[in-house]
């Protein structure tokens, strides 16, 4: 589903990724993990398509009615209109908009690119309504402002809710679990676990293995230094929380 | 699509009506101002009330306080008045002058019987004249005077004379007292005493002749115990030329009653190089005369090459309300020098100020404010809000709020805030599937959404479009 090769990329002149090698298959659940800096959210941002992120290298293809395409050329809305999704690290507030309307306009775009119906405002409210169940989250998530005055913890879940509602194909989770707790974290979970599929594929960028117990991966990355450094299965993740990072350095 | 043709689809209203008019010489002297009051079959009062201001305004100079910048506007290269030819005096709304109706058709404003628009009564004013108001007949019934005030002046004078110039003198300033010795025309509104006003009233402005300048007067008398809701429109063709619109309105409101005013301002604005467009000079206030009465003026600004007005309350009653509700939107080399006055004046008056400024490319935008407590107005209370967006580097936001405290009893609060859209912040809507467009549009609406929920429903719609519409490709 994602072929990404020798991917290098800088942001303000500074060179993040040098040569990023990575696959993933439909149905899969890929966990990257690495110390601070090491280019996990520059991977993430560029997949998602930041302006700000310059593409240096490499190529990404991304399927696309079951056939490649270059994801490097397509506009981030398109991105998302086929089904990426980023979950961000530091979800962005915009005052006077309703969540609900947000949402709805978000979940429409992509019906409409996808040749779906679009949905009114009622029939979407019901919907959210069924999703927000599902994460045990309260109604009155739709009516607030996006992420305005929201605790970290909410605006992390309503990225969840987000992804809940678009339903994407490709999710990228990037350090959806830093400073939540352990109830959140459970949210967190639950909707990934709802989403994972043999269609659909996630990324989990992570720093600790407390959300890998709760959503456990099919192969664990090492990125640092702005390379794949080790790729394993689970016990790759239980091993990093024994004995950190540095054993895996000082190797390279 | 061609440039020129996208340019002309960004500003649908700039086309030119081709109609015979018969305008006045340009120049502003005594005998032109006679002549306009004669044209008009004026009683001597208001003759007199327009040498008066002719004689006032040639005593003053011109302002220089303001933040706007334009060249000297030169008053004798102005036509003052210009007005489409009619075979004969038109009795009804269907005997208008077809090129007439179509064109306010064009406009989104149906006059004819069958067309027109449902709930709101609609004053057409046309370069210097009124051309017709709808609904006359339903409003009679409940007792409202609604018509230009040309007519109220023959019908109304008792009505015009008590109120004309009470809230802004012709001496209030330099284009005020323009206006009062050359207004031409503009609407009149009456509601009598317990009279909730059954239809929304609305006058919509056209300029259409080339170098002549719009000045019209609005007066809205809001009787003890009544309401009104009052829109205002208005559009000018694309010209190369400055065109000067130096209006006045004037609210009054007696004991417990409300006028709520709305504009959607869409004058041509000059093109995008900053060549052509409306000078909107314009004197807005209201008089809170009663008790427990309230002026409401809600503005969207989104057109004009500049804008320079404040629309204000004079708080006299006891217990009087008033608010300003603005967005202005000011793109490429537009300037716009706009904010309020609130003056407490009575006791326990209550004023709120909401104004949202949106600058984009190199354009100007100043909120000026004044929220003043006289002595007398003891337990005066104000809230003010001012927030300014700016969309790219090369334009300038500023806030000029002044607040003047003379009762040690008033509560004046005061918060100001700018913002920038922020990359990340579309960037976050664009990995929503929202567009580059969809995204500013989304976060601009979202910060004019104060104002926007006080305009009417369709006021609210065709406001939002329209700041989508003036923002299109100026993000990049």
């Amino acid at each position: 589903m994602l072929e990404i090769k020798n991917l290098s990329a800088r942001v303000e002149g500074n060179d993040i990724l040098k040569g990023i090698n990575l696959s993933v298959k439909a149905g899969e659940v890929h966990a990257i993990m690495g110390p601070n800096g090491s280019g996990k959210s520059t991977l993430s941002k560029v997949i998602a398509g930041h302006p700000s992120y310059e593409v240096t290298g490499g190529t990404i293809t991304y399927e696309v009615n079951r056939r490649p395409a270059d994801l490097l050329a397509m506009e981030p809305d398109v991105r998302a209109k086929e089904g990426v999704f980023l979950g961000f690290q530091y979800p962005v507030e915009i005052p006077g908009v309703s969540n609900l309307d947000f949402l709805r306009e978000s979940f429409n775009e992509v019906c409409a690119h996808q040749g779906l119906d679009r949905m009114d405002e009622e029939a979407f409210r019901q919907f959210a309504r069924q999703k927000l169940a599902l994460l045990d989250m309260d109604e009155r998530f739709l009516d607030r402002d996006v992420n305005a005055g929201f605790s970290g913890g909410e605006k992390k879940k309503n990225e969840i809710l987000q992804m809940a509602i678009l339903n994407p194909r490709l999710a990228l989770l990037d350090e959806t679990d830093s400073g939540l707790d352990i109830d959140a974290l459970r949210i967190v979970a639950k909707g990934v676990n709802a989403l994972r599929s043999k269609h659909n594929a996630i990324i989990l960028v992570t720093h600790y293995q407390r959300l890998l117990e709760l959503i456990v991966p099919d192969h664990v990355h090492v990125l640092a230094g702005g390379r794949i450094i080790k790729s394993g299965d689970r016990t790759l993740a239980q091993e990093l929380e024994k004995r950190g990072y540095d054993w895996l350095l000082e190797k390279t | 699509m061609k440039a020129e043709e996208k340019l002309k689809e960004d500003y649908k209203y700039g086309f030119v009506t081709d109609i015979e008019t018969e305008a006045f010489p340009k120049g502003l002297s005594e005998d032109i101002v006679r002549l306009i009051s004669s044209k008009k079959n004026e009683p001597e009062w208001l003759t007199e009330f327009r040498l008066k201001a002719y004689r006032q305004w040639q005593k003053m100079s011109h302002p220089e306080w303001q933040a706007v910048d334009f060249p000297k506007v030169d008053f004798q290269a102005i036509s003052y008045y210009s007005v489409p030819k009619t075979k004969k005096k038109v009795g009804n709304l269907d005997e208008v002058d077809p090129d007439l109706l179509e064109t306010f058709e064009k406009l989104g404003i149906p006059l004819t019987e069958q067309k027109r628009l449902m709930g709101v009564a609609v004053d057409a004013v046309f370069d210097s004249v009124s051309v017709g108001t709808t609904h006359q007949a339903d409003l009679e019934k409940v007792g409202v005077i609604f018509c230009s005030i040309s007519e109220a002046v023959h019908k109304h004078p008792e009505l015009v004379r008590k109120y004309l110039g009470t809230v802004v003198p012709a001496a209030d300033n330099y284009y005020a007292a323009l206006n009062a010795a050359v207004f031409s025309d503009g609407s009149f509104v009456y509601i009598p005493p317990g009279v909730r006003c059954p239809l929304d009233l609305s006058t919509y402005f056209r300029i259409n002749a080339k170098e002549s300048g719009q000045f019209e007067r609005t007066l809205i008398v809001a009787d003890k115990g009544s309401y009104v809701n009052y829109l205002e429109g208005c559009t000018a063709p694309q010209r190369d030329e400055n065109q000067l619109h130096a209006a006045i309105v004037e609210l009054i409101t007696l004991d417990d009653a409300e006028i709520k005013y709305s504009t959607v301002q869409n004058w041509w604005a000059g093109d995008k190089s900053g060549r052509g467009g409306i000078y909107n000079f314009v004197t807005k206030r209201g008089h809170c005369v009663g008790k427990n009465s309230k002026i409401s003026w809600t503005q969207v600004e989104a057109g004009s090459a500049i804008t320079w007005k404040y629309p204000s309350c004079v708080l006299l009653g006891e217990n009087s309300v008033g608010q300003f509700y603005s967005v202005a939107l000011t793109n490429h080399h537009m300037q716009a020098d706009t904010g309020t006055k609130m003056i407490h004046v009575g006791k326990n008056t209550r004023s709120t100020i909401i104004s949202k400024g949106i600058s984009a490319e190199k354009s100007l935008n100043v909120y000026r404010g004044l929220v003043k407590i006289m002595p007398s107005a003891t337990g005066a209370r104000n809230y003010s809000q001012c927030d300014s967006m700016l969309i790219g580097d090369a334009c300038g936001a500023h806030t000029f709020p002044t607040i003047d405290v003379k009762n040690d009893s008033a509560v004046v609060e005061h918060e100001a805030t700018t913002s920038k859209i922020s990359a990340d912040q579309i960037f976050y809507l664009r990995s929503r599937g929202y567009t580059q467009e969809k995204a500013v549009s989304l976060i601009v609406n979202g910060f004019c959404k104060d104002v926007f929920k006080t305009l009417p429903l369709e006021f609210s719609v065709e406001a939002v479009k329209l700041i989508e519409m003036k923002l299109e490709n100026s993000v990049g």
